[in-house]
């Protein structure tokens, strides 16, 4: 069951396309990636299905419904974003921000209710983040703070979850404990899940499927061993790699190769 | 009664209580919440009113005023003298009321205006509404339109309308008000204005000086019946258009893009607020002339307290700010009586020192 539709997209900021021609379904519960240089189009395409953006070609539907005929706080209950990072200006504590996931489902004047707190908390003990729940965010290390935004999320109560580069600033074994949380989230409960990522490797590990953007097209799209192969990645990325299949995961790694490097190291010996 | 210890008494019970009731402080927003803060603070503000009103320079005794407030509408029961009743309903209720009513006015347009431009240091003041009223009411001033009703706070309205529309003008590119151009246009036009009112004031008769210099360090002593209504009326819309914005505002906090994505119209929320607290800040500045400090440290202190959500926020800063300028008012016309002093200089003198306490003890 198609949940997340793209038909023939067009969007662009000012005179050249941002993205063109983009048309993919997403099955529901897939785990979806989306990789490409920088500036070909991957966070416009995150923003397009958050309604954040609108296209000026094509349509989108999510659930069946065109997201041009939804509004806002409609598509907020179908659909959830973990951001990069959060800037605070001002203290809200991690259940305050938490229950902030909850406010796509109440009207203006309502306040959130017993069913609002215990989803809130179902949220952060699915995330780990219930002991840290009276906490200030500006307290947590960059591993908690994405968690919460997960659990912020989870909150909402998404069928789509989307994830823009939400590792950037993690150190590898808080990207591994990350990704394994999606992923559980992806398979518990069959949220499907789109990822924006500079990563190869990890979308490599994660994704059932990935779409690798060029210049604003799709470039390809499939499964990770026929998307990340030394043609395509050279192509899209204009630079040399070799690509192997991890022997423990069974996944293809990609290892950038530099001309420079290994004639330094040559120099140096 | 010594009126100075008035102030820190107030403060002191105030943290009192809600440091001793963890619940009050702790723990998410709810509406029982809100209310009960409310109310506690409702109860602040009465009483501190109910004792500015029996403070003044004029020798009437505490008590006897007491009693005449609570009896002396019974037939017969009066125990003051026809000019000290005047003085009590005609003079001071009514400052103490406006006093209540722009301390009020300036803590929420603070609140509104630090979170809409996400500045801790921003205050009602920061988008050049304050510099708009004063030129105005300079003109206003120096050209005797105090003779006329509504002449002096009129002039700097319209002003302060001005300004707003002028700043707005100025940032907005593509249908957008991005925030630091906002932020930008105000403070230049601050300047500005600044500049204006320093050639006026070098321009003109030392007799106008004085009235001008207390108008720009604040002065609650001019205002009319008429013009505390009016104040009053656009407190009581500014806090219903805020206060309906009040969960909108606390996401566009966290971020304008995370707000949307959380389904709020970011765009509409923000112009309506933006209108809403301008307007409120202008009818108070215009009609009291521009008290510094309450727009910028109440937000602060009840954030410090309470937290940051605007549910919560917007209501209680709104009633202790009211509170902190009555009893800032009383203190400036008793300190020195029979003459007076600009509550604009009470303001920064008990309020800086407590900010800079709050400070050292928690961060912003």
């Amino acid at each position: 069951m198609t949940i997340v539709r793209l038909e023939k997209i067009g969007f662009k900021y000012e005179e050249d396309w941002t993205l063109r021609d983009i048309s993919f379904d997403v099955p529901k519960g897939e785990f979806m990636g989306v990789l490409g240089p920088n500036g070909s189009g991957k966070t416009t395409l995150l923003k397009l299905i958050d309604g954040i953006l609108r296209p000026r070609e094509g349509g989108l539907w999510v659930e069946g419904r065109a997201i041009s005929e939804m509004k806002r706080q409609d598509l907020a209950r179908l659909v959830a974003v973990v951001p990069q990072d959060s800037q605070m200006t001002f203290p809200f504590t991690v259940q305050e921000i938490v229950l902030m996931g909850r406010v796509p489902h109440l009207s203006q004047w309502r306040f959130e209710g017993q069913k609002d707190f215990e989803i809130a908390r179902g949220a952060m003990e699915m995330t780990g983040t219930w002991s840290l729940a009276a906490r200030k965010m500006s307290t947590l290390s960059g591993g908690e703070r994405q968690r919460v935004l997960i659990a912020r999320a989870l909150a909402q109560q998404p069928r789509v979850l989307l994830l823009d580069e939400p590792t950037a600033f993690l150190d590898i074994r808080h990207q591994i404990d990350f990704f394994d949380l999606i992923r559980r989230l992806n398979r518990d409960q069959a949220l499907t899940v789109i990822a924006v990522s500079h990563d190869i490797n990890l979308a490599s590990l994660y994704c059932d499927r990935i779409i690798l953007l060029k210049e604003g097209r799709i470039h390809c799209i499939g499964e990770p061993a026929a998307v990340i192969t030394v043609s395509h990645i050279q192509d899209v990325y204009q630079t040399p790699v070799s690509v192997d299949l991890n022997p423990v995961t069974g996944r293809p790694t990609v290892t950038p190769l530099s001309s420079t490097a290994t004639h330094l190291s040559h120099s140096l010996e | 009664m010594l009126p100075y210890f008035f102030l820190p008494l107030l403060f002191l019970s105030f943290v009192a209580v809600f440091s001793s009731r963890s619940d009050m402080t702790q723990g998410p927003v709810t509406l029982s919440r809100v209310l009960r803060i409310s109310l506690l603070l409702l109860l602040v503000l009465v009483a501190v009113s109910l004792m500015a009103v029996l403070i003044g320079s004029a020798k009437i005794g505490m008590l006897s005023a007491l009693r005449e407030l609570l009896f002396g509408w019974r037939e017969g029961s009066t125990v003051l003298a026809p000019e000290e009743r005047t003085i009590i309903f005609s003079i001071r209720i009514p400052r103490v009321i406006f006093a209540g009513i722009v301390g009020a006015s300036l803590s929420l347009a603070g609140v509104v205006f630090q979170a809409l431009l996400r500045n801790p240091l921003a205050d009602p003041y920061i988008l050049g509404v304050s510099g708009g009223a004063a030129v105005g009411a300079v003109i206003g001033i120096l050209v005797g339109a105090g003779a006329v009703p509504f002449g002096i706070s009129g002039l700097a309205f319209a002003v302060s309308i001005l300004t707003i529309v002028l700043v707005f003008g100025v940032a907005r590119t593509r249908g957008e008000m991005p925030s630091n151009t906002l932020l930008l246009a105000g403070v230049i036009v601050n300047s500005f204005f600044t500049a204006v009112i320093m050639f006026l004031i070098s321009t003109s008769g030392l007799t106008e000086l004085r009235s001008v210099m207390f108008w720009l360090m604040g002065d609650l002593s001019l205002a009319e019946g008429s013009e505390i209504m009016l104040t009053g009326l656009f407190l009581a819309a500014g806090f219903v258009v805020c206060f309906r914005y009040a969960k909108g505002l606390n996401l566009i906090v966290t971020g304008e893009e995370t707000a949307l994505q959380l389904g709020v119209d970011v765009e509409k929320t923000r112009k309506q607020l933006l209108v809403a607290a301008s307007l409120v800040t202008a009818v108070a500045v215009s009609v009291s002339g521009t008290i510094g400090f309450v727009g910028l440290i109440i937000p602060h202190m009840m954030r410090m307290l309470l937290g940051s959500d605007h549910r919560l926020l917007l209501p209680a800063s709104m009633l202790f700010g009211g509170a902190f300028l009555v009893a800032a008012d009383t203190v400036a016309r008793t300190v020195a009586a029979p003459s007076e002093l600009p509550v604009g200089v009470i303001t920064a003198l008990c309020g800086a020192p407590y900010f800079i306490h709050l400070l050292r003890r928690k961060t912003l």
